[in-house]
């Protein structure tokens, strides 16, 4: 297909620093995660009450992508079906199925249980930004740039879709790490041509930072 | 009953993670669900949990539920009366 795709914004969470478009957005080094997530939070200055319900994977998708429509409204851009998304991670859930089994033992948790799905973080993402496009959730051993790359280019010529939320994210005991980028048909906000090379470049230019 | 809705209220903020709202802010017989502290489906079942994990008491009917937990008080009550039996 023809049609031009471009990267208009990234974000990255990793090692207690939040970057947008490769500028320091909010940092908080050596914090536990929940201390972190909830400090990112009100440095967004939202109100989303639903968010201290999250497990942590989801919590830390939730806050890439804040950041990365920080300043976007896919709402007054996209119609609802216009949006799709994108989602890959290596751990799945497995961090809260962890906690879900210990608290079976003694009451299984219904708060917890909900999030026993990595796909559940797509959920939350779609109910706070009104996405009803097609989307999908996939578990790799590292972030693969070249499937991302793919996938998203797939629902943008093939499924009526004209902005992607592309990206991975990664919670397990303790350790996290988010990476999201926005890309657009037509967008030349940034003028990052989408490709794998570039989603490549980008991913890793923080992890150096 | 006071020192019962005290406990309630403590127990009901950890178990829910409630961090968007104090506990002074909420009445005792402010509605929990809805208007009051907007709780939702999930935050009954993990009430139905509370009241079975520290007060031993099994909801007989759920269709009880929207009276039971409409607030602290009404929790409160009911499990009053349950314990007794």
């Amino acid at each position: 297909m023809g049609t031009d795709k471009a990267i208009s914004g990234y974000v990255q969470i990793k090692g207690g620093r939040v970057m947008y478009n490769n500028s320091l957005f909010f940092e908080m080094p050596d914090a536990e995660p929940v201390v972190f997530f909830n400090d990112i939070y009100k440095a967004l200055n939202i109100n989303y009450p639903k968010f201290f319900k999250m497990d942590n994977l989801c919590k830390v998708v939730f806050l890439a992508v804040e950041v990365l429509l920080k300043d976007v409204s896919l709402r007054d851009k996209y119609k609802p079906e216009e949006t799709g998304i994108v989602f890959s991670n290596a751990n799945s859930s497995l961090d809260t199925d962890i906690r879900y089994f210990q608290s079976s033992l003694e009451a299984p948790s219904p708060a917890l249980f909900v999030y026993t799905l990595p796909n559940v973080a797509i959920g939350e993402l779609c109910i706070r930004h009104g996405i009803k496009g097609e989307t999908a959730c996939f578990v790799f051993d590292i972030f693969d740039a070249l499937f991302q790359a793919w996938y998203a280019d797939t629902l943008l010529e093939t499924c009526g879709i004209k902005a992607c939320i592309s990206g991975w994210a990664d919670f397990y005991d303790g350790k996290f790490e988010a990476f999201f980028y926005l890309v657009e048909t037509g967008s030349d906000n940034l003028s990052i041509k989408h490709n794998s090379e570039n989603i490549d470049k980008l991913y890793n230019q923080v992890w150096k930072n | 009953m006071e020192e019962l809705m005290a406990t309630l209220k403590k127990e009901i903020f950890e178990q829910l993670n409630l961090q968007h709202v104090k506990p002074e802010d909420i009445a005792y017989d402010q509605p929990l669900f809805v208007e009051g502290l907007g709780l939702d489906s999930i935050d009954a079942l993990e009430l139905i949990v509370l009241l079975q994990q520290k007060y031993g008491i099994k909801l007989a009917n759920p269709a009880e539920g929207p009276k039971i937990f409409y607030s602290i008080k009404t929790m409160a009550e009911y499990i009053t009366a349950h314990k007794k039996q």
